[in-house]
């Protein structure tokens, strides 16, 4: 069990981090959260029928957006390692690297089965709530059951 | 300007920005679904492995996604465009001939409402689809933000694969089962 859990490197895993922040340092994570989430709304990305625009290859909205936000994010990455750019606390930027194992195809087929049905994904969840939809609670609900069902699964599934 | 739904050339770099914003302030990997896992660290850890580790050092992460929540609010609230959104006029033409006519919001009010939370539809697109979302973020490692944008951008080729996977399971929900479901 132990052994399955340290082969499936999971982002956001508890690696390397620091001493923890006071709690008013997090708040700078808010208000990343809120642009993001104005930049999701307003763009409608977060729209159930642009999701089906997508995958019905009726539109090139969503296309353009994923596409140009993962250039920006490439060219980012590229310059922050071509001058080793450090943090604001002036630690070195480290990045965890995906390592592959077969979850990335099986999971990744029932995350999109899953994307198409919801129109969205884990961000446009909580953007949604926040417009008002509060239906979507229990969506996010279930993703949360979701995720603890496969923890409780995990070592029983091929990876 | 701002009320008017943002085009791709401008939403695409600024969530892109993202990516260095959280690396250069805090050394942090842009990403979303890692939130749900810290819930479940948090509340229901149950002596599962995948719970069991120090959810309080990720809390900027549970930060994060409320703030996504608040500015979900705060569009909502101070940008609203008051035109509902225009898609392809052979979406409507289809989505017409299951009776979803209204687009004056994020989802369509016919099938995903509290009313219809508990009819056959609305089940399987809410509860069903949102176990789905979860469920295949953890499986695979990550969703759109930590694989599609986070891992891409720095290069990950099994980030590469659980994108084209993502996009697989779209295309088949979306034109193969999804008129199923949305005739039921």
């Amino acid at each position: 069990m132990q052994d399955k859990a340290s082969i499936v490197q999971q982002p956001g895993a508890p690696a390397g981090q620091k001493e923890q922040q006071p709690w008013y340092a997090l708040l700078q994570y808010l208000l990343f959260g809120i642009l993001f989430g104005i930049i999701l709304v307003k763009s409608e990305v977060i729209s159930w029928f642009r999701i089906q625009e997508m995958f019905r290859l009726e539109a090139f909205h969503m296309y353009g957006v994923i596409g140009s936000a993962v250039v920006t994010g490439m060219l980012s990455i590229l310059l922050i390692k071509k001058f080793n750019i450090k943090t604001l606390a002036g630690q070195p930027i480290k990045i965890a690297p995906k390592s592959f194992h077969k979850g990335q195809i099986f999971g990744g087929l029932i995350f999109g089965l899953g994307w198409a049905m919801t129109g969205a994904c884990p961000g446009p969840l909580f953007a949604q709530i926040g417009t008002g939809v509060t239906v979507i609670t229990i969506t996010l609900l279930s993703a949360i059951v979701g995720t603890w069902v496969y923890g409780r699964l995990q070592a029983k599934l091929p990876h | 300007m701002l009320r008017h739904p943002w085009p791709w050339y401008i939403a695409g770099p600024l969530i892109g920005l993202i990516v260095p914003l959280l690396l250069i302030v805090g050394n942090k990997s842009f990403g979303v679904s890692s939130s749900l896992r810290h819930i479940c660290a948090s509340c229901v850890p149950a002596g599962i492995p995948l719970f069991k580790y120090d959810w309080k050092k990720q809390r900027w992460n549970l930060f994060f996604v409320l703030g996504i929540l608040v500015g979900g609010f705060l569009a909502a609230a101070l940008l609203s465009d008051p035109a509902s959104v225009a898609v392809s006029p052979k979406l409507s033409a289809e989505l017409a001939g299951y009776g979803i006519t209204d687009y004056n919001n994020l989802v369509p009010r016919e099938i995903m409402s509290w009313s219809s939370l508990f009819t056959l539809k609305g089940f399987l697109l809410m509860v069903v689809g949102g176990f789905m979302v979860g469920f295949g973020a953890r499986y695979a490692g990550g969703c759109t933000s930590g694989h599609a944008i986070m891992g891409l951008s720095n290069l990950q080729w099994p980030s590469l694969i659980a994108t084209v996977c993502f996009m697989i399971g779209g295309f088949i929900m979306a034109n193969l089962i999804l008129p199923i479901i949305l005739s039921l």
